[in-house]
């Protein structure tokens, strides 16, 4: 007996207990600040891959530079894209926090569209620059080319399916303390490959033209 | 067809060897066991239900231990096989090969898929557990980890009978190990395998994280926290920088091999040493994440046994930090010959040495709380003390390794094997085995015979160091690492054959402790107390094993040693024990996405080692599914109800009381 | 087995055997290790580098073992036990600023030394000697070494000979994975890697033969990669050179081909060498890097070819 009642419930505040014990907004807090920590790791895979970009850069085997290849004009538009592709997340941010879920879901959709236009116009470089006979495998700079923006597309990709489901479960569920913490990290994702993205565009492509 | 497929099977399957056929039968007769014994009793449904869906940390935390015990196993035969094969010159027990086989998955297996799992088997059953919390932050994930890992370790291990195990040492330098040296599946499984099991670390990392820094029980501030979860982490907090370094770089590796990039090639402008630089700014953090919660379980045992207070706390949490914070600044120790020039080799010579300072501090620490303390001799404490000079002295000889240019005629010789081995099994082999003697009673509810526990604890001791002594001295002899043969004449073979006679103890040691499992289990002699050390912080305030929900209420912490303070404020009559008010406890739902999803990265890893689209593709599209199935499962908790709690705590308290 | 009798026992042999293991490394075995019998200036002071801070460190290691034997013992639980005990005594500022001071000393010490030896003793650096130096350049194959003479015409594998006191300026390169190129008694090792020319300044104060090693893990024969290393008076070494160059084979650039192919191989002696063959070894890995020309460039040459 005397090893069991060691709890001091008697010391806890019923409240406490409550929020402790009963913890769904605490727990969607938690969730929130282990994606801020997920970003930090995905930091340095990027910081990996820029490193080893800008040590690579040089070695281009004979093949074409960044100053061959690259045409500043279509990156422009895609970098634009992507800048009001953040914007709108956040416009739908601001209509979650109305409690109008209407406009939630669409500020959600035209940042779906706009993160699909990207990787449009991304798929659509990659295949003019292999047409042109600059592959993964021409040239160390090249590889570290592919896969640095590659890698930035890939996460692009990933995180247009995950918006589109969450549009789909807003539209179930309505806008609920777990929707709302959904809706909180896809945006907090976007912003972040936004962020990512002014790297790469001015390490690889100003710098590279320059 | 029937050539073909013979010629796909020779191909497939690793021959030629007796060994490995004796491998591939026992591997099909144990699971052919398991599968007719599950099925015998009836236990598919059980196992499902209670062990491959489960969220609960500490079923999770046995699992991985579970694995690690056998990873330990096969890493040890590696082991017991090179030094058979270096017992005595130009021996002809391995062939080249194959001994250059061994060698890497010895260490690849010791370092990722025993220490590191046999760490995180010790993170989840006791955390949640001395910081008053009823699970880690995210139990989905942290089962997602487990099978991750599982599934990597798989794959990796599966190399040894399909396909063939990598060869190119545990890190893997290219050019060795890129496609123009090394075309055969190993390296890919290799990387396959680390992949795979590395993204479950990188997650656990997260999750002890934001679970200690979280989750922590009413009242306890961080600095009132117990040292293993200080230790936890500042080991999380090295995961977190390095992993995703180790994820990069494996996957460059994997895209010279795969996709025909030219990263670490030599040839199309690629860059060896930028992988040599890369793959050690992760493997030199990874030391200090295996060896920092050894560090966090002898502060535990320390204060225990000796029965008096940790020593130094804060000292003890600084150090911890700075060892991790320095531990991301000597990763080019490793590579002093490279030429990298004065000023490179100075500088991180002298970082390396700063880390002799926060560790030297920390055994100081160790020594003064023992001082003026009451000293009993269990097995945890045992392995404590044992401890304590091993690291001592392997430590020195770290500080010697580190003076670059005395490295110049150490490095790649047995002396830098002596030391790894010297700190690795002493510090973190010894201070697991410690920590698992120390948390046996709290998993399993009794303890472990005492008595074989320390015929282990003494053959381990003997054992390494008949086994490493010798190969500082052989260091100094000019043997250098990783030769599978020598000669007569090199004057090699007196050590050798002494060093693995050490090995040969260190063996018989481990099947003693599978024996003392065993004896304890049959004579099993329930711990009805919960706590049979005399414990001094949470996990020893419940019964043992603990109940689903581990608190039936949480805990209100004032004090650094909460535990061994309630006992002294009761036995004082300063406190009685109130009864305590319950709530519905709110638990998270068991899921069977983990493990499936675990597998479908299986399937998408084994195609990736033999370039089969056909299952690469479905495999990453199983992957996609179940997250996407798991996002879209909102019906993931429930509560306990009151009256079960009441229940559940009356009859644990029979028990206990 | 089982009996505390047994268990005292195996304490016995436990210590029993600590006990042999150090006389054997004490004694018998010292004149085998050869990284602590150095016959050239570098390994000297790398063992002198060895033998100081073993000893700084040991400053600190050896009390901290006395230490630790006498508190488990004096602190041990026993009934009758005259020593104190304090369960609540946890912080003493003077004594923990004693033991981050010094580790700290010792570190400063050390690191002092170290940072001295690292800048004298880097190994690009020529030694200082009134004799002029030899070349040799090493190229690790797999799995044997070739060593090329520049200025003596000649070229032999997995043997070398150099005159003693004389320094040797090693440039060292692979046609192979990463390997490290190692003569214990004359100096550290040194990675030898495709692409670059490492160099590496040792030298002999001794007649003698002395094991040459690679230390860098390359594959399958790997364990086969020994040389020698032979110092010898100027006369020999020069009467060595014009013996090989008389009676032993060319090198061409085939036979160059064949030598590369991944095998294990004797000791072999050639009395020329293709010109150019260490540098060309260099710049087949390196001309793959940036040479300055843009793509364009080289389209627009090619062209106009």
């Amino acid at each position: 007996m005397a090893q069991r009642n060691v709890n001091h419930a008697g010391q806890v505040s019923p409240a406490e207990l409550h929020s402790e014990d009963h913890g769904h907004p605490d727990m969607e807090e938690m969730r929130k600040f282990g994606f801020w920590i997920y970003l930090m790791t995905d930091i340095i895979i990027f910081g990996t891959l820029f490193a080893t970009y800008i040590v690579l850069k040089g070695n281009t085997n004979g093949g074409p530079g960044p100053a061959d290849l690259f045409q500043i004009g279509g990156i422009i538009v895609s970098t634009f894209i992507l800048l009001i592709s953040s914007y709108t997340s956040g416009l739908a941010v601001l209509a979650m926090h109305k409690g109008n879920r209407q406009a939630l879901m669409r500020w959600l959709g035209v940042t779906a569209l706009l993160g699909a236009a990207f990787i449009a116009m991304e798929v659509n470089e990659f295949i003019h620059l292999v047409g042109e006979g600059a592959t993964l495998s021409t040239s160390a700079f090249l590889s570290a080319f592919y896969t640095l923006v590659g890698t930035h597309g890939l996460h692009v990709l990933v995180g247009l399916v995950w918006m589109i489901a969450i549009i789909i479960q807003l539209g179930k569920h309505g806008i609920t303390p777990v929707t709302k913490r959904k809706v909180h990290i896809i945006s907090l994702f976007w912003h972040f490959l936004d962020v990512v993205w002014i790297f790469v565009f001015t390490i690889v492509y100003l710098m590279g033209v320059s | 067809m029937w050539e073909k497929v013979k010629s796909f099977a020779s191909e497939f399957f690793v021959t030629g060897d007796p060994m490995i056929y004796g491998a591939d039968v026992s591997i099909v007769l144990v699971t052919l066991a398991i599968i007719v014994g599950l099925s015998y009793f009836k236990k598919w449904g059980w196992l499902w239900r209670e062990w491959l869906t489960t969220v609960d940390h500490k079923k999770i935390g046995i699992m991985y231990i579970i694995a690690s015990f056998i990873m330990l196993f096969r890493g040890g035969v590696d082991a017991l096989l090179m030094r058979a094969q270096l017992a005595m010159p130009n021996m002809e027990f391995l062939a080249a090969d194959h001994y250059n086989q061994v060698f890497t998955t010895h260490g690849v297996i010791m370092i990722l898929f025993m220490a590191m799992p046999f760490m995180f088997g010790l993170f989840n059953v006791i955390v949640p557990l001395q910081i008053g919390a009823r699970d880690v932050a995210y139990p989905f994930l942290n089962a997602l980890s487990f099978w991750l890992f599982f599934s990597g370790a798989m794959l990796f291990n599966l190399s040894f009978v399909i396909g063939g195990s990598p060869d190119a040492g545990w890190l893997a330098y290219p050019p060795y190990s890129g496609l123009m040296h090394n075309p055969g599946v190993g390296q890919d499984f290799y990387i396959w395998g680390i992949q795979i099991s590395g993204i479950g670390s990188l997650m656990t990392g997260i999750n002890f994280i934001v679970t200690i820094l979280k989750m922590r029980a009413p009242g306890m501030k961080l600095m009132k926290m117990p040292m293993f979860p200080w230790s936890v982490l500042s080991s999380c907090i090295a995961i977190i920088f390095s992993f995703p370094i180790l994820t990069a770089t494996l996957a460059l590796l994997f895209l010279d091999r795969y996709a025909g990039a030219h990263f670490f090639t030599l040839d199309g402008g690629g860059n060896p040493m930028m992988y040599i630089n890369l793959i050690w700014m992760w493997g030199h953090p990874e030391v200090y994440i295996i060896v920092l919660p050894a560090f966090g379980i002898f502060s535990e045992i320390v204060s225990t046994f000796a029965k008096k207070k940790l020593f130094g706390y804060k000292s003890m949490v600084f150090a911890m930090i700075i060892i991790s914070v320095l531990s991301f600044l000597v990763w080019a120790h490793h590579f002093f010959t490279m030429g990298s020039g004065a000023d490179v080799n100075a500088f991180f010579a002298l970082t390396t040495m700063l880390i002799a300072i926060p560790t030297g501090v920390k055994v100081f620490n160790w020594l003064f709380t023992m001082f003026r303390g009451k000293i009993t001799f269990e097995t945890p404490m045992l392995w404590t003390i044992g401890f304590i000079p091993c690291f001592v002295t392997g430590g020195m000889t770290g500080v010697l390794l580190s003076v670059a240019p005395a490295d110049f005629q150490f490095h790649n010789s047995y002396f830098l094997v002596a030391h790894f081995h010297h700190v690795i099994i002493g510090g973190v082999v010894f201070g697991y085995f410690a920590g698992l003697y120390y948390w046996w009673p709290k998993l399993f509810g009794f303890k472990l015979n005492e008595r074989i526990g320390k015929w282990a604890f003494w053959l381990w001791n003997i054992g390494f160091y008949l086994c490493f002594m010798p190969q500082y001295v052989l260091g100094l002899m000019g043997m250098t690492r990783r030769v599978y043969t020598y000669g007569w004449d090199k004057g090699w073979w007196e050590m050798n054959l002494v060093s693995t006679i050490g090995a040969g103890f260190m063996g018989i040691a481990f099947l003693f402790q599978i024996w003392q499992i065993i004896y304890s289990v049959k004579h099993l002699k329930k711990d009805e107390t919960g706590d049979p050390w005399n414990g001094r912080t949470l996990e020893w305030s419940i019964p043992s094993p603990a109940p689903l929900y581990n608190f039936a209420t949480l805990p209100q912490v004032s004090d650094q040693d909460e535990w061994w303070e309630e006992k002294q404020r009761r036995a004082n009559g300063q406190q009685v024990p109130a009864k305590p008010v319950l709530e519905p406890i709110h638990m998270p739902k068991n899921s069977g996405i983990p493990i499936v999803m675990s597998m479908c990265w299986f399937l998408a890893g084994f195609g990736f080692v033999f370039h089969w689209q056909w299952l690469t593709i479905p495999g990453l599209i199983g992957v996609v599914a179940c997250m996407l199935v798991h996002s879209f499962n909102y019906n993931n908790d429930y509560y306990i109800p009151v009256d079960e709690i009441t229940r559940t705590e009356s009859e644990l308290r029979k028990v206990t009381s | 087995m089982k009996t505390p009798q047994a268990y005292k026992a195996l304490r016995w042999f436990a210590s029993l055997s600590m006990m042999v293991l150090v006389l054997f490394a004490t004694t018998g075995c010292t004149k085998n290790m050869i990284v602590l019998d150095p016959k050239g200036p570098i390994a000297e002071q790398q063992r002198d580098l060895m033998l100081i801070s073993t000893i700084l460190c040991a400053v600190v290691i050896v009390p901290v073992l006395i230490l630790t034997a006498v508190i488990v013992w004096r602190y041990r639980d026993k009934k009758g036990r005259k020593a104190k005990y304090k369960p609540n005594w946890e912080h003493s500022t003077k004594l923990e600023i004693i033991w981050w001071g010094i580790p700290i000393i010792i570190i400063i010490a050390l690191g002092v030394i170290t940072v001295k030896g690292t800048y004298a003793l880097e190994p690009s650096k020529p030694l200082k000697s009134d004799v002029k130096p030899i070349t040799i350049q090493v190229t690790s194959l797999d799995w044997k070494w070739l060593f090329q003479y520049p200025e003596q015409g000649i070229a032999s594998v997995n043997y070398v000979q150099f005159p003693e006191n004389v320094p040797i300026r090693f440039e060292i390169t692979a046609d192979s994975p990463m390997n490290s190129f190692w003569i214990p008694q004359l100096g550290g090792q040194m990675y030898a890697m495709s692409g670059m020319a490492m160099t590496l300044h040792l030298q002999a104060d001794e007649k003698g033969e002395y094991m040459g090693s690679g230390a860098n893990f390359t594959g399958r024969e790997f364990a086969k990669m020994y040389f020698t290393a032979n110092a010898t008076s100027q006369e020999a070494f020069d009467q060595w050179v014009s013996e090989v160059k008389t009676s032993s084979p060319a090198l061409t650039l085939d036979g160059y081909k064949e030598l590369a192919k991944p095998a294990a191989s004797d000791v072999r002696m050639f009395s020329a060498f293709p010109k150019g063959l260490f540098e060309m070894t260099v710049t087949k890995y390196a001309s793959s890097h940036n040479h300055g020309l843009s793509w364009k460039d080289i389209n627009k040459i090619q062209l106009e070819e």
